[in-house]
Parts: structure tokens; sequence; C-alpha cells
């Protein structure tokens, strides 16, 4: 158990990533054994970052340092500075790894029947464990260039999938566009950190968080670094890759797709308040973060009203949703340096942005899920082409409209608690950034109730006469995710206790970041 | 020789092949030559990185054999091969995703193989 403790950061990354490996060579043996070694090895991963979480809210920051006698000694003896790559595990970057294995877990179990018949299954397994172990890398890492690979295997997995479908022209639109964007933004995360290299000799973002000088490069670094995250997690102005992006991807995917861009927003965070934290005025950083926030709110509300696709829909309405974590943080690093303001009502802004993340993860994550059943089972996405499936079709019906409900912020789902969190807390920093963020969230209800009563509701298509209810496995992955919603929903209060909280602490409090890497350094 | 070529010719290259890039990125509608934009953003990122390494008269850090004088911090070298194989891996994956669309479409320009609009 001990063990398990110590080396849980390299083995959480080391499992999939051997796993993806080794399915094309299992595959071969048959799909059974396959299957069955990929849900043991995601099982096991998920028991160690349970492991790892638990350790972490118990104890603290842990400093993994590969290649060291003791993965703890973050400075090899006789040297002033880091020079191992290190993994620096504190509560944010678990709450994030928490929500990328329940929706992994998820997206696998749904995909095990959705896939059936499918030619290349090795090769989406194998895609599959490589996104995961991308997003998890990103979540986990502490040192900048790992961030940069970890994000290119999170993109090039990603791209892959997006586009597996390959019989169909917009699938492979749809990827060519996600690895573009991916492609530009790596490259430019690459370009900021020789720039960052350049000037301090180090990659470790505590210690180069520690040594940070705030000057001209430092802010044109900033500058590469925000604009490469915005772009990958489709912020408004840069969000036009994800609709497409979305609407094509295969099922179990498009919720991982969402996923690895709530990492790329946690890489955003992590910039912002730790590496460029501390002594520096933040004020206008989070101003144009608010600013992203509340346009992506906006324009990717009113983008969705009019669609038809169903799926093109949800993915504007993801955009959206991206805007109230944007809101809700941004809020928190525009007051960073005002510490009465930020108890009063910066760290309840957090919290509630923070809380979102994994609220939209998991309730998104269902309603993509759901928009895929009825593809899968009708063939379209086009919503003039639905009618009456809600006959049929009982249970997706059933968690599209707890999604639904989520994601409009409708008490008592979760959606409402992180919402409230946000509204309350904005509402005193300024008055009509809250009232914005209401009236996207009614928007969100009106257009969600059109995609219900146009899919689910009325008398039966005829051409619709042979639906069927979806496959176990598609239900139980859509379950996973209900279930957590409902557990989220009837106890936020612990939820934000236990999990959140702690995170926003963790992006608060740069110093203790620092700590975990220099504290031994002299 | 060497010593004689001003410092910073090696940035003004990166910056000119950045310019070239973006604007390729931005303005051609070719999938051939927005993955072509994407390659020479790679390579000027590259250079970036291996124009930052470079110190004059330094030597390679091989410790065994290695003659006397300051060696070079092989980081940054470190960075730029690890950045090149992924950007080739990036680059194949372009390629074949084109490959496909002009399977489906006959055509590699962006704009009329759009099937989605927003």
């Amino acid at each position: 158990m001990e063990f398990l403790t110590v080396h849980s950061p390299a083995l959480i990354i080391a499992l999939p990533l051997l796993a993806a490996f080794v399915i094309p060579l299992l595959g071969r043996a048959g799909a059974t054994i396959r299957d069955t070694f990929n849900v043991a090895i995601l099982g096991f991963t998920a028991f160690l970052v349970a492991v790892l979480a638990i350790d972490v809210y118990t104890g603290g920051t842990r400093v993994y340092t590969f290649g060291a006698t003791v993965p703890e000694m973050a400075i090899p003896q006789g040297y002033m500075v880091p020079v191992r790559i290190m993994f620096e595990v504190d509560a944010i970057s678990i709450f994030m790894a928490l929500a990328t294995t329940v929706v992994t877990i998820a997206a696998f179990i749904y995909s095990l029947q959705f896939l059936k018949g499918e030619t290349g299954q090795e090769r989406f397994y194998s895609l599959l464990m490589l996104l995961f172990v991308g997003m998890l890398g990103l979540e986990l890492t502490g040192d900048m260039f790992n961030m940069f690979v970890f994000l290119e295997i999170l993109s090039i997995a990603g791209a892959g999938l997006a586009s597996y479908r390959v019989n169909m022209a917009d699938a492979v639109e749809g990827g060519f566009k996600y690895i573009v964007i991916s492609a530009v933004s790596a490259l430019m995360v690459l370009f900021a950190i020789g720039i960052l290299y350049a000037q301090y000799n180090l990659l470790s973002i505590a210690a180069l968080a520690h040594n940070m000088q705030y000057n001209t490069l430092d802010m044109i670094a900033l500058g590469l670094l925000a604009i490469a995250f915005v772009m990958k997690l489709a912020g408004v102005p840069l969000h036009m890759w994800a609709p497409d992006t979305y609407a094509v991807a295969p099922a179990g995917i498009t919720p991982m797709i969402y996923t690895s861009s709530a990492a790329s927003m946690y890489a955003l965070y992590r910039v912002t308040f730790t590496l460029y934290g501390g002594a520096f005025d933040t004020g206008a950083i989070g101003w144009v973060v608010i600013i992203l926030g509340v346009l992506s709110m906006f324009i990717g509300v009113m983008m969705a009203i009019h669609q038809t696709d169903i799926k093109r829909l949800m993915a504007y309405h993801a955009i959206s949703q991206s805007g109230y974590m944007l809101l809700g943080v941004g809020v928190g690093l525009a007051v960073l340096t005002d510490p009465v303001a930020l108890a009063s009502y910066g760290r309840d802004a957090m919290n509630g942005g923070i809380f979102h993340i994994i609220n939209n993860a998991l309730y998104k994550g269902m309603l993509f899920l759901t928009a895929e059943a009825i593809f899968f089972r009708i063939g379209t996405r086009d919503l003039n082409r639905m009618g009456g499936l809600g006959h049929k079709m009982k249970w997706t019906a059933a968690f599209f409209i707890i999604g639904a409900l989520a994601i409009s912020g409708i008490p008592p789902f979760n959606g409402f608690a992180s919402k409230l969190l946000i509204y309350e807390s904005v509402f005193r920093f300024n008055p009509l950034l809250s009232v914005i963020a209401m009236f996207v969230s009614l928007v969100t209800l009106a257009s969600f109730t059109k995609v219900f009563y146009s899919a689910f509701t009325g008398a039966e298509m005829p051409s619709l006469g042979q639906v069927r209810e979806v496959p176990r496995s598609m239900l139980i992955g859509m379950g996973v995710l209900a279930a957590c919603i409902i557990f989220f929903s009837i106890f936020p209060g612990l939820v934000v206790d236990a999990i959140v909280a702690p995170a926003t602490d963790a992006l608060i409090d740069q110093a203790s970041y620092i700590n975990g890497v220099m504290g031994a350094a002299p | 020789m060497i010593q004689y070529i001003p410092y910073n010719i090696p940035f003004i290259a990166v910056a000119l092949l950045v310019g070239i890039a973006l604007y390729i990125l931005i303005f051609k509608r070719n999938m051939v030559k927005i993955v072509m934009g994407v390659a020479i953003l790679g390579a000027a990122v590259n250079l970036f990185l291996v124009a930052l390494g470079y110190r004059a008269g330094g030597v390679a850090p091989i410790y065994t054999v290695s003659p006397q004088g300051p060696m070079v911090l092989p980081v940054p070298q470190a960075l730029t091969l690890t950045s090149i194989v992924i950007a080739v891996s990036i680059i194949a994956l372009m390629l074949t995703m084109v490959m496909h669309t002009y399977r489906h479409t006959k055509d590699v320009d962006a704009k009329k193989s759009r099937t989605m609009k927003g």
C-alpha cells in the first residue's frame, strides 16, 4: 500500500500508456481478452487516482521526481535548482484527474457495444488510452516541457479519434480542424517555453514561478501561453473548431475531447495563477479572462439556438458553459491581490467556476452520449427528422432530462449549485456580469426544451417505427455519469467542501506550490 | 569564422518563418498548404530552441572524451529532438487526413469541401 501511494503519480501515467501499446497485440487474441484487459487497466488506474486523491487531500502536495533515489527529492544533492522531470500533484491537479477518470470510464463502457461491428477497434481503444494518458499527464505534471509533450499526446490521440469514422467526409474534416488548432497552439506553448528557458534556464513550473521577474519577455510568453490554451479550450473568439469536431467524433470520444479542453483550461489556470501569480498584479489578466468568459457564454448560446444538428447544438452549449468557468475563476484572478475582496467573494466565485468544471464534464458528457445514442439508432443528427423517440427509448429520454435540467441550472441539480455560487459572488464583483450569466442560463433552458420536444415527445414517426432502446453497455455508460450527477445534486455542500474548496485554495496559494519543490533549496 | 556571424541572425530568421507560417495558416485555403504552414511553424520554433542553446566555443557535453573548455547545456537540443519527432507524427497524421478528404471530395480546397457550416 505504501508503495502504491508513493509511486501512484508515475503508475497512473505508465499503466494506460503501456496498455495503449499492448492493446493492438492483445486484439489478435480476441475481443473478449482485449476488453477484459482494458477494463482491468482502467479500473486499476481509477483505483490509483483514488489512492493519490486521498493522499493529496489529507497530506498535501505530493512531488514525484523521476529518476531520483527518493521520489520526493525534487532537487538533487549539490544543486540549487530542480533538474529532473517531476510531477507535482496538488489539490487542483487531482481534482481534474478525478473528473477525467470518471468521464473516461463512462465513455469506455459506452463504447463497448457502440463499436460492435466496426473495423479498427484495437486502434480505437489504443488511442482512447493515449488520450487518457495525455489528459492525466497534463494535469499532474510539474514541468513546462512535459506539459507540452502531454498536450501533443492528447492532441494527436484526440484528432485520430475524432476522425475515426473516415467513411464520413465531415469526420475527417473535423479531425483536421482539431489537429491544425492543436498543432498551432502546442507550438505556441513551445515557443513560450523557449522564451522562459532562455531567461531562467529552468523548466520546472515551481522553480520558474520562484524566479519570475515579470519583465517584457515574460509577458510575451504569458500572452502566447494564454492564446494557445484559450484556442485549445474553445473560448470565443477561437472556438470555430469545436462544433465541427465535437459533432463528428464518435460517441464516447466527444465527452473525452470535451474533458481534454477542460484539461487545457486547467493548464491556463495553472499558468496564470501559479506561474504568474504572486507579486504580479493579475487584475488585467483577470479582466481578460472575464471578458473571454462572457463572450463565450453569450455567443455560444446564441449560436446554439438556431442549430438543427443535435450534436452541433450541444457543442455550442459546451462553449457557452466554458464561459461560466472562465467567468468564475476570472473574477478570482482579478481580485487575487486584494485579500479582502478575495475572502468575501473571490474565493466563492472560484469555487463556483471550478465546481462547474466537474459538473459540466458530467452532464455535458452525458448529453453528448444521449445525442449519440439517438444517432446510433436512427442514423441522423438532424432534429427535424426526429420525433416521438421517448416512447421507445425511455432510459435515454430520462438521462436526457437529467442532463438538460442540470445544464440549465434548475434546482436541485448540480448545475444549479455551481451556477448559484457564480451568480452570488459575481454579483458582488460586478452586477452586470451576473445578469448576463443568468440570461444565458435561461436561453440554455429554452434551447434544451426545444431539443426535448422535437426529439422525444409527440407522436411516433412512421419512419422510426423500428427504433429500440440502445444496448445495455451504452445505458450503463450514461448511467455512471447520471449517478454521479445525482450524487453531486444531493450533496453539493459535501462535494464543495471535500474536493472543490481545496482545489481553489491550491490555485490561490502559489507559495505552497513553489515550496513543494523549492522547499529544500538553500 | 563562425563567431563573426552576428549573434541574432537566427532569431531574425525565426521571426520571418513565424510570420510566413501564420500568413499561410490564416489566408491559405488549400489543405496541403495549411500542412506546410504547420511544418514551417514547427521549423521556426525548432530553430529558435537550437539558437538558444548555441554558445560560441562550447563543446558537446560528453564527459568521457571531451576536450577542455565550457560545455554546452544539452537541454535545448533535447527539447528540439522531442519537438521534431512530435512534428513529424503530427504532419503524417495531417497528411493522411488530407488524403481521406481528397478521397471523399476529389478536392483539397478547404473552402469548397466544408460540408459543415456554422
